[in-house]
């Protein structure tokens, strides 16, 4: 199986010989896999170095003549070290562009924490306009890809190693029902899906699997939470804890409804290792999860 | 966004009026402000744009990054019927679209918004990646920074990659007001070639000197200009 990464250097690879007013942007990451991409479109596979300013900079610039530019770099150079870059010379400017990270939240733990950006899509909160795809799978990844380049608009696409074992379709960006229930509201994002589902294995409760988190699916979220006199509420996501409780509490805010927000915990670990070590040191492992579920719903 | 008039053609010798309705001020003429005779060689003698081409694919474009004092840039603008100059006085007010630092969205003309230092520079690179993606090799991209914005490594980013990148497309006018607090002589132009730009310092009051040094030949090579004027201190 190939990875979300491997799949998006193929995907863009094709995408760019179907479609000429798509650019892309790189800064040394990923570069070996798009040497063919290169040769073919020399003039609209762009390598700037190791410089991720500019690597935003000049996505932006590209945009404001026009073309629609894909920007790839590890998450945390992507939008935590030009965050000034990605306020200003997209949104500001009035610019999209497509920016599509690896390595999410630790998907190279013995990397440590240079290598680690869970507060990539709250950093993108403060920010207008932004769409932000989690996807769960390789093929969710290629999907949310395919529809992203087709705009003028912002768009996150966040990619990790962590992956589901099964592919769901993406057509929407509404939430999916994988279960119902009447105990409360589960809603697993990206690559938290089998955890989720496993964690949730017998519960009374209906699970929602989201791959695009920005816009939240607000009705779909109060639609799954049925027209009881109050909701309770449960974000897994696989980035900093609590990224969405906002989001869900704004969406019920005509209900009495309580919010569990899961996630990646705020505490730099300082550990390395593998990142299953981290998913369950993080709570996102099914125990972890199953444990703190129930208790939330029990509480 | 309000485009109401076509302004007259007005002359250099209209700037100061035209200053002078957003700042009330009838005391400082035109050398008061250190990029207006930069901006206004650009927009009179050198730049292809104009208020019928300003969306235009092939214009050339002129990025103000150096955002901070934009009356100049303004008053050029309306000197050059980008707007009339009835928006003039309403500067920096609430409706008015002329704030202390200008906005893209907002003032017609403008290829930017600026006002953070160090922006003009990646976003000019990235037009010139652009242009050259969809063959239009003809036009000219701009921007003018100062002397002490260069102290922003997002600058040093764009001036590395775009000497090596070979974009002969790219143009920057660094205004030299030695208002950095850290330089030494002769550093600002240096600093250019060392990456492999064409380089250029000239006296940033000189019309002709100015027009010489912007349109200089520089073959495979991005071009910077060091527009030398009374220090601010």
């Amino acid at each position: 199986m190939d990875t979300m990464r491997d799949r998006f250097i193929t995907t863009t690879t094709r995408l760019l010989d179907e479609d000429p007013r798509l650019a892309l942007v790189l800064a040394e990451i990923s570069r070996d896999g798009f040497e063919g991409a290169a040769r073919a479109h020399p003039d609209r596979v762009v390598h700037v170095g190791i410089r991720e300013q500019l690597l935003i900079g000049a996505g932006a610039g590209m945009a404001l003549t026009g073309m629609r530019p894909v920007v790839h770099t590890f998450a945390s150079f992507l939008v935590e070290r030009p965050f000034e870059q990605v306020k200003l010379d997209l949104g500001h400017q009035g610019v999209g562009g497509v920016l599509v990270s690896a390595g999410a939240s630790y998907d190279w733990p013995a990397g440590g924490f240079t290598h680690m950006a869970p507060g990539d899509v709250a950093l993108l909160d403060t920010l207008d306009g932004w769409t932000v795809h989690v996807p769960g799978h390789p093929d969710e990844a290629e999907a949310l890809l395919r529809r992203a380049v087709t705009g003028d608009d912002r768009v996150y696409v966040r990619l990790s190693l962590q992956s589901n074992g099964v592919a769901h379709p993406v057509t929407g960006g509404g939430f999916t029902p994988l279960r119902q229930g009447s105990a409360g509201v589960v809603v697993a994002v990206g690559p938290t899906l089998d955890n989720t589902l496993a964690a949730t294995e017998g519960l009374d409760v209906t699970v929602l699997y989201a791959t695009t988190v920005r816009p939240f699916d607000a009705p779909g979220l109060r639609s799954a939470v049925g027209a009881g006199p109050a909701a309770d509420v449960v974000i897994v996501e696989p980035y900093l804890a609590g990224t969405s409780t906002a989001a869900a509490n704004d969406a019920l805010v005509d209900l009495p409804h309580r919010v569990l927000g899961l996630g990646v915990s705020r505490e730099e670990l300082r550990r390395y290792g593998q990142l299953e070590e981290h998913v369950a040191a993080h709570g996102l492992d099914p125990d972890g999860l199953r444990r703190r579920i129930t208790g939330f719903l029990h509480g | 966004m309000t485009n109401t008039t076509h302004a007259p053609a007005y002359g250099y010798d209209d700037l100061h009026r035209l200053m002078s309705l957003m700042t009330g001020d009838e005391k400082h003429g035109p050398a008061a402000t250190s990029t207006l005779d930069t901006l206004w060689v650009l927009y009179n003698r050198v730049l292809r744009v104009s208020p019928a081409t300003a969306g235009a694919p092939d214009r050339d474009r002129f990025l103000l990054s150096k955002g901070h004092g934009p009356m100049a840039y303004y008053a050029v603008l309306a000197a050059r019927g980008f707007f009339g100059e009835e928006l003039l006085p309403g500067f920096g007010a609430y409706d008015s679209p002329l704030g202390h630092h200008p906005d893209r969205v907002l003032v017609p003309g403008a290829e930017i918004g600026s006002g953070s230092l160090g922006h003009g520079l990646p976003l000019a690179v990235g037009s010139v990646l652009g242009l050259r993606a969809q063959g239009l090799t003809g036009p000219r991209v701009w921007v003018l920074t100062g002397d002490a914005e260069l102290d922003e490594g997002s600058n040093h980013e764009a001036i590395a990659y775009a000497g090596p990148a070979g974009l002969e497309q790219l143009h920057t006018v660094v205004i030299d007001n030695a208002s950095a607090s850290y330089s030494r002589p002769g550093g600002i132009a240096a600093r250019f070639e060392a990456a492999g730009w064409s380089a250029r310092t000239v006296d940033g009051r000189d019309h002709d000197a100015l027009y010489d040094a912007f349109t200089a030949p520089h073959p495979g090579r991005p071009h910077a200009v060091i527009a030398r004027v009374d220090p601010k201190h």
